[in-house]
């Protein structure tokens, strides 16, 4: 169905006219050149799409896409699309949101979407700070980060998101970052096609207020050493010379150089599993100290699990069929009734 | 013995008791078999907020008064004709309110050593007096309800547990009621548990038995049917009544109702009567706090959906900031607000007026919102229905106010037919209505159409930034803004044009004084009027359903009386408003107690008022 459908649209019919005012510079510009790039490729009328936002940068997002869309109200997006994909299980809806919005001030919401399932998209632009009120420290700040609420320094421990997400039994994470477009819409599309809800993190330079945040993962002379990227079915292999790669000591994930080890030795990813997804979150270690591990890129978990909007249709059925469709007059009425001449 | 039968016009009962005593249900039970006896009824549940305080003690009393007669019944009465105390402390607790010579029936079992501590009874009332000037029936309920229950191979606590019904049995003797509706009752409750369907039957009759056999009365009482308005009746229960108003709203305008809340009282029991009603179509959500539940209605109306939520004080404050983006995103949704006793968690269980400037001023900046009150707990269903007829047809969040007192008081409705409710219209648009899609494009009453995501061509995103006129683009624009806010304004005022004018309840037309209230105060407000009108005191009642905006001929009722009391069960809100509206004097009469007026403070506040007794 879904070529029949969109093979006359292209990335530009989901630009709107309105002028892009991120900061120039900003990763966002990235982000929604490849979102509005997939959106051609799902296969889903233009009208059957909305995009809904919260409060931040990322979050005027839905004014740049030509579909149906809400600017909402600060941490909100999640519980707004929960409503949406209750009444309107066949839209595809998209929830864009920040560090802030969606694991400070709306992180009870996302806990409670992810565990409901809704067949939905989550886009969580981190970019470690909060960039719309000019520069304080966010829930994934570093600790000892200093910003204009911290000259001396955060106390916060910060989340690990993913982490988060899985705690909170999410049924699909992964990460990309807004300076790779090639895996980004990877990402975006094996999201898409997740029926759940898929929470994607993005790495999202600030340039204004965080100026490479993640750049030790970006940047060419350091990308390589840095980071791992996850293929289904594929052993864990980084390095500039691609010559390191992950074992599973008992449950401890070790680097180690693959001159030193067979080939199937390596931990070999498979995305269903659990239990290495939740080693995999943990691949979160400062890059400046000794011996860390590479961040992780890519789908760390994916697991099919009914959807809130489903069984919620069923219920509904269930109920028309047991009892009949609902007539007001009965209702009305009840079941006790007298008259009065 | 033959015992004579003795009419009476009406009965002022309270069942009173341990909260685990099952009073609310005996009393439920009781309420509905006189309602089939065609009585007309006012009930009134006063419970506390612990689910199970400690037993036996003050804090725990569970009451449940109502008053039932052949007359027209329209509050739950001042003061009781009947006593039921299952305990020294309930006894304790509603003593005051029983009657000069009026009956109270005991249950001796809980007048122990034990139960007289726990009420903090240095002596026992049965023996020192207190009882004197009224009419005493002792039994030994746990007793009786033990031996007739001694075969059935219950536990104690089974058995103790069925109490209650043998109470309510002696009760239906004493009124002269039969069983049958509570036996059907009992086998519907307990259709999984036979052994409790017999044994609860049998105490029931075992109660029902005592009062014949037992030398107790002089008489038996009687209480005909009442003289109501023509037609078919049945008892409703305040949330039950809105609950039925949202699920006729939502067939009456052919759209899908979804309903997300979160558990407070006492708003829950709309919750738990919507879900039952899934064959509707009806989806209710229960989100994961207050804002959540705000924002999933704002969600559904964004999908064409009929959304409503319900709280109470606490939780409508919580979803201040959602109502104002729903203000703003100009979608239909109803926020119903079940008072209590506030500020912060307050009064759980007790009844207030108090949230009436929240509702219309409850939000940052400009936010102005319809608002729709109900007055008795049948009236629920109009103001339910009022209120999400105003929403979909205007394009706006609308409040519903219902309190406590009325949510779970209950009375005789004559429901309506579906024919006869009022057509709702919702304001699809499903092309362009310019040369591009304009989606703050506005009828002649400021109202804007309904764009529901999956309709090709009219793509468009909205949002809580303020917008600029007709194309709903963001803007900044100083002249915008201002244009905006007025636009907002006129648009709820608007509304006046399409409610039906003000009545005078009862009363006079003109005169000295105006009764002028809204909500649960209605039915004593009534009762007092129609006194005071008895005794010759001219006296008007204007009764409120629509507070945002008033019905536009407010103004000139107001202005055929020279004094306009408003008595409200808050420290003075609706008195502001009109002071601020009408620029006249206003007089409140408050009540802050977290219980409904008296009939006499009603009209002790008429007769202060009028010159001419």
């Amino acid at each position: 169905m879904s070529e029949a459908i969109n093979n006359t649209l292209t990335a530009k019919d989901f630009a709107t006219d309105q002028d892009v005012r991120w900061c120039p510079g900003c990763g966002d510009y990235s982000i929604l050149k490849q979102v509005q790039s997939i959106m051609p490729d799902l296969g889903i009328k233009k009208e059957d799409i909305v995009f809904i936002s919260g409060i931040g940068c990322s979050s005027r997002f839905p004014y740049y896409m030509d579909t149906y869309g809400m600017h909402s109200i600060h941490g909100r997006a999640t519980a707004i699309a929960s409503g949406l994909k209750i009444s309107r299980p066949e839209l595809s809806v998209w929830v864009v949101t920040g560090d802030g919005d969606s694991l400070s001030i709306g992180g009870n919401h996302l806990i409670h979407m992810i565990r409901r399932n809704f067949d939905l998209n989550v886009l969580l632009f981190n970019n470690e700070i909060y960039g719309l009120t000019k520069g304080q420290y966010s829930p994934t700040s570093p600790a000892g980060k200093i910003t204009k609420s911290t000259p001396i320094g955060s106390l916060d421990h910060p989340f690990n998101p993913l982490k988060l997400c899985l705690g909170a039994d999410s049924t699909f994470i992964a990460r990309t970052m807004d300076r790779d477009p090639k895996h980004q819409r990877e990402i975006l599309l094996k999201g898409s096609q997740h029926v759940g809800t898929s929470i994607i993190e993005i790495y999202q330079n600030c340039n204004v207020f965080n100026d490479g945040a993640f750049e030790i993962y970006t940047d060419k002379g350091s990308k390589a050493e840095e980071i791992l990227i996850l293929e289904q079915g594929q052993p864990l292999i980084f390095g500039a010379e691609n010559n390191k790669g992950i074992v599973l000591d008992g449950s401890t994930p070790k680097v180690v150089l693959l001159e030193d080890v067979s080939e199937n030795d390596l931990w070999i990813h498979d995305e269903k599993d659990m239990f290495k997804a939740q080693l995999l979150t943990s691949f979160f270690d400062d890059p400046k100290v000794e011996g860390h591990l590479p961040r992780p890129f890519g789908v760390f978990y994916s697991e099919d699990r009914y959807r809130y909007e489903e069984a919620m249709e069923e219920q509904i059925q269930y109920a028309i069929e047991k009892s009949g469709k609902g007539d007001l007059d009965t209702l009305l009425r009840g079941r006790n009734v007298w008259e009065a001449e | 013995m033959t015992k004579e039968v003795e009419e009476k016009r009406e009965v002022t009962i309270v069942f009173a008791g341990d909260s685990g005593d099952g009073i609310q249900l005996t009393g439920t039970q009781f309420t509905n078999t006189n309602a089939l006896y065609g009585n007309d009824i006012s009930t009134f549940p006063n419970y506390p907020a612990e689910i199970r305080a400690p037993q036996g003690t003050l804090a725990g009393v569970s009451g449940f008064q109502l008053q039932f007669g052949s007359v027209q019944i329209s509050t739950p009465g001042d003061e009781c004709d009947v006593l039921v105390a299952m305990n020294a402390a309930a006894f304790k607790v509603n003593f005051p309110r029983l009657k000069k010579n009026g009956t109270v029936i005991i249950n001796i079992d809980g007048f122990n050593a034990r139960n007289l501590k726990l009420a903090e009874y240095s002596n026992n009332p049965l023996e020192d007096g207190t009882l004197n000037d009224f009419r005493t029936i002792q039994i030994d309920v746990s007793k009786m309800t033990r031996t007739a229950l001694v075969d059935s191979g219950l536990g104690k606590k089974e058995i103790d547990r069925s109490r209650n019904m043998f109470v309510l049995g002696f009760l239906y003797y004493m009124y002269n009621r039969n069983l049958a509706g509570t036996e059907e009752f009992i086998k519907q409750k307990f259709a999984k548990k036979p052994e409790l369907i017999d044994a609860n039957i049998k105490v029931l009759k075992a109660g029902y038995n005592f009062g014949d056999t037992s030398e107790t009365f002089t008489s038996r009482y009687n209480v005909k049917a009442a003289k109501l308005p023509s037609g078919e009746y049945r008892n409703i229960m305040g949330n039950q009544a809105a609950a039925l108003g949202l699920i006729a709203a939502s067939q009456q305008s052919n759209l899908d109702l979804f309903y997300g809340s979160y558990p407070i009282t006492p708003a829950s029991d709309i919750l738990h009567e919507l879900a039952k009603h899934k064959n509707f179509g009806v989806k209710t959500f229960q989100a994961e706090d207050e804002i959540a539940a705000m924002c999933s209605v704002i969600g559904a109306s964004f999908g064409g959906k009929l959304g409503v939520t319900a709280s109470s004080g606490p939780g409508i404050a919580l979803k201040g900031e959602a109502i104002g983006l729903g203000i703003m995103l100009e979608l239909p949704m109803v926020i119903v607000n079940v008072q209590r006793g506030g500020p912060s968690t307050g009064l759980p269980t007790k009844t207030e007026q108090a949230d009436l400037l929240q509702a219309l001023y409850g939000r940052n900046g400009e936010a102005p919102i319809p608002i729709v009150s109900a007055s008795t707990p049948s009236d629920c269903f109009n103001a339910a229905y009022e209120a999400c007829r105003i929403a979909i047809e205007h394009m706006t969040p609308v409040f519903l106010l219902s309190d406590g007192y009325i949510a779970n008081g209950s009375e005789p409705w004559r429901f309506p037919k579906s024919s006869e409710l009022r057509p709702i219209k919702p304001r699809f648009i499903q092309s362009k209505n310019g040369d591009t899609y304009l989606p703050y494009k506005r009828d002649e009453n400021l109202v804007r159409d309904w764009a529901i995501p999956g309709i090709p061509g009219l793509e468009h995103r909205i949002g809580g930034l303020e917008k600029e006129v007709d194309t709903g683009n963001v803007s900044y624009d100083p002249d915008n803004h201002e244009e905006m806010v007025k636009i907002r304004e006129g648009k709820i005022q608007k509304i006046a044009e399409t409610i039906p004018l003000q009545q005078i309840n009862n009363g006079e037309r003109s005169g000295e004084v105006l009764i002028l209230a809204w909500g649960s105060t209605y039915g004593v407000i009534k009762t007092a009027v129609e006194d005071c009108l008895a005794k010759g005191i001219k006296v008007g009642h204007v009764h409120l359903n629509y507070l945002s905006p008033f019905p536009k001929n407010l103004g000139d009722i107001i202005q055929q009386f020279e004094r306009i009391i408003i008595p409200e069960m808050n420290n003075g809100q609706l008195v502001k408003v009109i002071r601020d509206q009408f620029l006249i004097d206003a007089k409140g009469l408050n009540k802050i107690k977290g219980v409904p007026f008296t009939t006499k403070e009603i009209v002790d506040a008429i007769e202060q008022n009028v010159s001419v007794l």
